[in-house]
Order: C-alpha cells, then sequence, then structure tokens
C-alpha cells in the first residue's frame, strides 16, 4: 500500500467525498464537473483511464473540488469489493455513491444479439448492484449516506428498438426502489435519476432525438436532486409528462406505435 | 479469499472521537489474545489496510480512530495479571481500566500514582499517550511509573522493554500514540495511600495571575491542584476562576486499615443533592450549552466560589480524581456538533499572558470556552512529550455548523500564541493541530528519531490513526516505493 495516497482527514475541516462510477463520458463526467464546483473529494472511475486522468486533472487545476482517477471496468465485478475498500481508504470516507456506467448499442429492431444485451445488462445493472450492495450496506451501518444511479426513461417500457437497454434500466428501477425502501429507515438516502434524453455519446446510438438537453443542464438537475435528498426525479422535467403518457398507454395500442 | 472479504466487511462498524466532533467508519476487530492480536495485524498486511489502536475510545479527538482501515479495539484484552500487595507492583493487560485497577488495589492501600479526568480510560491508551494528573509538577506522567511492557511490534515480535532494556523503545513508545507496536503487558508502581481521602480546599482568584500564583504558591505543600477558569471573563478579571487543591488525608487509625480504603466508600453518590440523578444531568446543563447559558453557569460559579473561599472538605479520592465521571455522558450535551478541547502547555514564566491572549483570542473570534482548565507540570524525558516546567490550560469548545469554520481560524490563531510562547500541545486531546505546528513544538529531530524507531519496529507502516496521519504525516511518507494502483 502506498501510503502517500491515504488523505488525512481534518475533525474540524470535514470535506463531501463521492465516488462516481463511469465518470469518464456523459452525464458521470459533467456530474464530476458539478461536484468539484461544490467542494467535493471526488473518486472517478470508469473504464477509459486516460479520459479520466484528463478529467482529473481538469478538476485538480481549478480552485473547488478535487479528484482522483481510477480505471476500472463495472464488468469485473469480483474486483469491486477490494477497490471500493482501496478508494474508500485513499478518501478518507464516503458521503455519496453515484452510478453513472452505462451502455446503450445503436436500436436495430432487426437484432438479436444475445452477447451485447448480456453486456448492457452487466454494465447498466449488475455493475451496479455489485457497487450498490456494498455501499449499502456501508451507509446502513454508518447511519447516513446517499446513493445516486442514472435510469431511464426507457425503463418504463419495453420498446422494440432497445428492449434489452429497457429490461436493464428496469432491473435498475427496481433494484434501486428496493435498495430505498430497505435503506430509508437507516437515514440512507436513494435517489433514482430517471433521464430522458440528455445530449451524449449514448445519445448517438438512440433512433430518435426530441430536444435533448445537454450534460451540464442535467448534472445541475441531478445536483438539485442530490442536495434536496430526492427519491425519484425525472430530468428534465418535462419528460416526466412524456413517462406519464407511455406509461399509461395499454400495451395493444403500445404494440402498435413504431417507436 | 472471497470469505475473508465477507469478514471484513463484517467489522465495518461507526467509531466516534469521545467529543463526538468526528465520526468514521472502520473495520474493528476486538481481540481477547496475543495470538488473536497478530492475526489481525497479519490482516491488515494481507489486505493492504492500515492498523490503528483503541482502548475505551476516551481521546476527545481522533486519536482513536482509523477510518477506512482496521482498528483494534483493546478493550477485551482486560485482564489483571498480577498484582504485588507488598511492593505495589501491578502487571496489566493494555485494555484494563483505570477504574479496574485502582478497585483492584485500593483495599491494600494503594492507588494509581497517575490518573485523567476519568476512570473509564485504559491503561494502554494511557500508556500510548503519556497521560499525567493533577499532580503532575510532583509525581510526573503515568510514564514514569511504568516500570516495564512488552510490545508486540507489527511484524509480529514481542519486545520486552524497560528503562535498563530496549531503553529507547521505552522512552519512545511510552506517549508516541501507539506507532511503534501494542503493548501487551504493562508493569505499573502504585502509590502507597493511607486513606482513600484527600482534603479538598478551594480558593478563588480574581484573575489568571492569581491563579497561577496561587497554583505556583501551594504546590509545595498539596499533593494535586487544579484550577478552574472562567472562559468568558474579560480585562482586569480575565482569567478569573477558583484554584481546588487537594491532600491526602493521613489518619491514624493503627493497624485497622482505614474504612475509606473499601472500594464502596469511593463509590460516586447516585444522585446530587439528594434528589436529581447523576444521569441526567446532562440532560438539565444541555439548555445551558450555549454562548449565554455558558455566561450564566460560569458567573454563577465564580460567585459561589467566592462565597465559599478558603472552604474545605474530605472527599473520596474517586470523587476529586475523576470529575469527568461525576456527569455521565456530559459529552452529550454538545451533540450534535459535538465538542473538542484544546490544551497548550506554556512555560512558568509565560504562561499568564500566553493565557490571557489565548482567552482573547477566542473573544475576537467569537467562540467561548466552554469551560477551561489549568494545570501545573513538568518537564519529562519520553521522545514525545508535552511536559513543560509551567500551566497548561485545557479548553473546551462546542463544535456547531456555525462555528466550525471559526474554530478553524481561532485553533490556528491560538496555534501562533502557543508557538511564539515556545508552548507544547497534547495529542490525546489534539483535533486542529497541522503537521506544520505539531513538528515546530516537537522539533524535526525527534520526529525523524521517532520515524528511525518506526522503520525498525514498524517497517511497512502498518500502524497508523487519523491523528498520525493528521498531524505527523512524515511517519508515513514512503515516497521509495510505487503505488499499488
Amino acid at each position: 500500500m502506498n501510503w502517500n495516497t491515504v488523505r488525512p482527514v481534518r475533525p474540524l475541516e470535514p470535506r463531501r467525498k463521492a465516488i462516481i462510477v463511469g465518470a469518464s463520458s456523459g452525464i458521470g463526467q459533467a456530474l464530476a464537473y458539478r461536484l468539484a464546483e461544490e467542494g467535493y473529494l471526488l473518486a472517478l472511475l470508469a473504464r477509459r483511464g486516460d479520459r479520466l486522468q484528463d478529467i482529473c486533472d481538469q478538476i485538480n487545476s481549478s480552485e473547488a473540488g478535487q479528484a482522483r482517477a481510477y480505471t476500472h471496468d463495472v464488468v469485473d465485478t469480483d474486483l469491486v469489493p477490494g477497490l471500493y475498500r482501496k478508494v474508500a481508504s485513499e478518501l478518507g470516507g464516503l458521503d455519496l455513491f453515484v452510478y453513472a456506467a452505462g451502455i446503450m448499442f445503436p436500436s436495430d429492431q432487426k437484432a438479436y444479439d444475445a452477447l451485447k444485451d448480456t453486456l448492457m445488462v452487466n454494465v447498466n445493472l449488475v455493475g451496479a448492484m455489485a457497487w450498490i450492495n456494498l455501499i449499502g450496506e456501508r451507509f446502513s451501518r454508518a447511519q447516513e449516506g446517499h446513493i445516486v444511479s442514472i435510469g431511464s426513461i426507457a425503463g418504463y417500457r419495453g420498446r422494440r428498438g432497445a428492449p434489452a437497454y429497457a429490461a436493464s434500466k428496469a432491473g435498475l428501477h427496481a433494484y434501486m426502489e428496493g435498495m430505498r425502501n430497505r435503506l430509508s429507515s437507516f437515514g440512507v438516502v436513494v435517489t433514482t435519476v430517471v433521464a430522458g434524453q440528455v445530449d451524449t455519446d449514448m445519445l448517438k446510438n438512440a433512433d430518435m432525438v426530441r430536444s435533448p438537453i445537454s450534460a451540464e443542464v442535467a448534472s445541475e438537475l441531478i445536483w438539485r436532486a442530490i442536495r434536496g435528498r430526492k427519491q425519484t426525479v425525472i430530468v428534465p422535467a418535462r419528460w416526466a409528462l412524456v413517462s406519464v403518457v407511455i406509461r399509461s398507454l395499454p400495451s395493444f395500442i403500445f404494440r402498435r406505435l413504431k417507436i | 479469499m472471497a470469505m475473508m472479504q465477507a469478514s471484513l466487511r463484517d467489522h465495518l462498524e461507526r467509531s466516534k472521537s469521545w467529543g463526538g466532533s468526528s465520526t468514521v467508519l472502520d473495520y474493528v476487530y476486538r481481540p481477547n489474545t496475543v495470538a488473536e492480536l497478530c492475526e489481525v495485524l497479519e490482516l491488515g498486511q494481507r489486505m493492504g489496510l492500515s492498523v490503528g489502536m483503541r482502548g475505551a475510545g476516551r481521546s476527545y479527538g481522533d486519536a482513536a480512530l482509523n477510518g477506512e482501515h482496521l482498528l483494534l479495539d483493546l478493550s477485551h484484552m482486560n485482564r489483571i495479571l498480577n498484582w504485588d500487595a507488598e511492593t505495589g507492583v501491578a502487571t496489566v493487560e493494555p485494555g484494563v481500566t483505570i477504574s479496574q485497577l485502582w478497585q483492584h488495589v485500593l483495599a491494600d492501600g494503594w492507588w494509581p500514582p497517575v490518573v485523567p479526568g476519568t476512570m473509564y480510560a485504559t491503561l494502554g491508551g494511557c500508556a500510548a499517550m503519556n497521560i499525567h494528573g493533577k499532580n503532575h509538577w510532583q509525581v510526573g506522567t503515568l510514564g514514569d511509573h511504568i516500570l516495564g511492557f512488552s510490545l508486540l511490534l507489527a511484524t509480529g515480535e514481542v519486545v520486552e522493554c524497560s528503562r535498563r532494556n530496549n531503553e529507547d523503545v521505552f522512552s519512545a513508545s511510552i506517549g508516541s500514540f501507539g506507532m511503534l507496536g501494542c503493548f501487551t503487558k504493562l508493569s505499573i508502581k502504585m502509590k502507597r495511600v493511607k486513606s482513600g481521602l484527600v482534603r479538598v480546599k478551594g480558593v478563588s482568584v480574581s484573575n489568571m495571575e492569581a491563579m497561577l500564583d496561587v497554583i505556583e504558591d501551594s504546590k509545595d505543600k498539596v499533593d494535586y491542584v487544579v484550577g478552574w477558569v472562567d472562559g468568558l471573563s474579560s480585562g482586569r478579571s480575565c482569567g478569573r476562576g477558583q484554584v481546588h487543591t487537594a491532600t491526602y488525608v493521613r489518619r491514624d487509625t493503627g493497624s485497622v486499615p482505614d474504612s475509606s480504603l473499601s472500594v464502596e466508600s469511593q463509590q460516586l453518590p447516585r444522585r446530587i443533592m439528594g434528589v436529581i440523578p447523576r444521569r441526567a444531568i446532562w440532560r438539565l446543563v444541555k439548555p445551558f450549552t450555549n454562548k449565554f447559558g455558558m455566561r450564566l453557569i460560569n458567573t454563577g460559579k465564580y460567585w459561589l466560589a467566592c462565597s465559599a473561599d478558603g472552604h474545605s472538605v474530605e472527599q473520596s479520592l474517586a470523587r476529586f480524581n475523576f470529575l469527568l465521571d461525576f456527569v455521565p455522558d456530559w459529552e452529550k450535551g454538545y451533540l450534535p456538533g459535538g465538542l473538542i478541547q484544546y490544551q497548550s502547555f506554556i512555560a512558568y514564566d509565560r504562561a499568564a499572558q500566553a493565557f490571557r491572549d489565548l482567552l482573547m483570542c477566542c473573544r475576537s473570534y467569537h467562540v467561548p470556552p466552554m469551560l477551561c482548565v489549568v494545570k501545573r507540570h513538568r518537564r519529562d524525558d519520553f521522545l514525545v512529550s508535552c511536559g513543560v516546567d509551567g500551566f497548561s490550560m485545557a479548553m473546551d469548545f462546542q463544535v456547531t455548523d456555525r462555528t466550525r469554520e471559526r474554530l478553524v481560524r481561532l485553533s490556528r490563531a491560538m496555534d501562533e500564541v502557543v508557538i511564539n510562547a515556545g508552548g507544547r500541545f497534547y495529542l490525546a486531546k489534539d483535533s486542529t493541530l497541522h503537521p506544520s505546528t505539531a513538528r515546530t513544538y516537537l522539533g524535526g529531530n525527534t520526529i525523524s528519531q521517532l520515524a528511525a524507531l518506526k522503520k525498525r519496529c514498524d517497517p511497512e507502516g502498518l500502524l497508523q490513526t487519523n491523528l498520525s496521519r493528521r498531524v505527523v504525516p512524515d511517519l508515513h511518507s514512503r515516497s521509495d516505493k510505487p503505488s499499488s494502483l
């Protein structure tokens, strides 16, 4: 162990500490900048180490936050316990955990690719479970803490273009709800961010784009939800209407729509 | 491997500093035997996690915390291994508390020579911090009464240390906050007492100079002396308060042991003034833990002291020494933010001015000290020491979200006053010291000596605490090693 990397903690000068998994691009990256502005100490995890390091360098060159990069592929769930201990020990504690890792393959109504689907479920859902189980247990002992994960409007209905993506996000929503029900009595806040269309790399794979918001705007809305200790938040709020419509459409109509 | 990780997770617990101002999560292990203790050290090595030590967790600050790493809670290793009523030497495990010890030895006419303000601290912790009592100037620190100890090093080796054997490790382990090894057995010489009583006399004093003069004048005539300062006093009466002196009562009861040498006669009363249960006091005091409430209490206490000036009473040794235990759970009165204590040690001739300056600092930062206590000290030869031939003043500050930031700036300003006066600090109480301040008061030489010893006793740098990482990071820097990432 390199002890130089373990951060000393000053009792009277507590700093909020957060882990963001999936921080090398998109919403995770934008949220890292936003939390850094709020003075958080950050541990940023993602598969693409070089991009992550650039983000850390940028944060560390600014006044407020401090960030450290950890290269990690969420499909390697075996490595999660060890990495979690290392990250927490180097941060010197943990107040907020954000799971922002997610992938989506291009929408394709003719694709029946089990490998791709498995990968999507592994990244979007199984990785989240591997992390949030550990973090949830930890926060229940600490009697405080905040868990956030990024879900999607797509998780509300199974669309013909992306059944596995929808399944992974629907699974994530249900998992987060279960965790919330389990952990809220310990004072732990569990926030599901249900994202509408946000202008990130992932959106390039979407089959239709309807005036998306920027990742910066999304991160601001997510930060407000974190600060307000919200349980479920739809980002941006106008997609709440879409979600109501989509969720209430009877299946026989939904099946006939070309979406 | 998976099982080991699962079991590690099961040990994750919340630990807090005694003052309640910092809370961390650490992997807590409570060994019963030296063999179990060794296993935890091995586990730390295997997992790449450091190991900290905790006794009763009575340090105000982060001395007994090791957030996100392993924490050895030694309170289960609490056997009194040997007691010789003839020579007065007790051999104990590190988790034995002062309370256990005095209850064990009192009936034979002995008393621990040095005790802190609470009886619930463990001897391992007391030795690691080299604690002092209200008789420091006369009998020295606890370390001065330790004849020898067994020290388990991080390497698994047990070293026997005394003033003749491994002398360097002996004088460095006492007071070096658990950085060199873990005490597994300590031999401590008790003090002979004829009775379990002390005659306590209170004298009111009108300012800081008078306070220090009274303490200085009485120090050759009495066995214990402690001063209470009204921390909210200012101007000409800055530092007013009350000095309590205590002298061992020597009664001639012939061959019959004095009845006050029984544990029962030492018990603290369950109720004060016959009505209020002691357990409820902190709830009654809580509404006063603010600026105005404290002004009321301090002023009232001072006038009470003036009206009972020179009055003396006989008190049990436990009642006089363990003042903090008289109000159980008193620290809860400061929740949710908790409290910190700031104790500084200043040489005799500069103390009055420095203490006045410290109180003025508190005023200018608008952070009143809730309780201030002055004691008389002396120098010692241990490597890490707070001892000066002079006085110390300990100030309790309440931590709230509103005052936290001011308290940080205040502590920096006070550090400057203390360093300019050539003063020292005491790590058992500390929550605010910066590495540079610690280096100034300890001296670079002391730190490099300690680092060299640590390299010998703990080459992997396994033993750490939140305190050590915060105050003396030099002990842990391993720039020669690449990151394990």
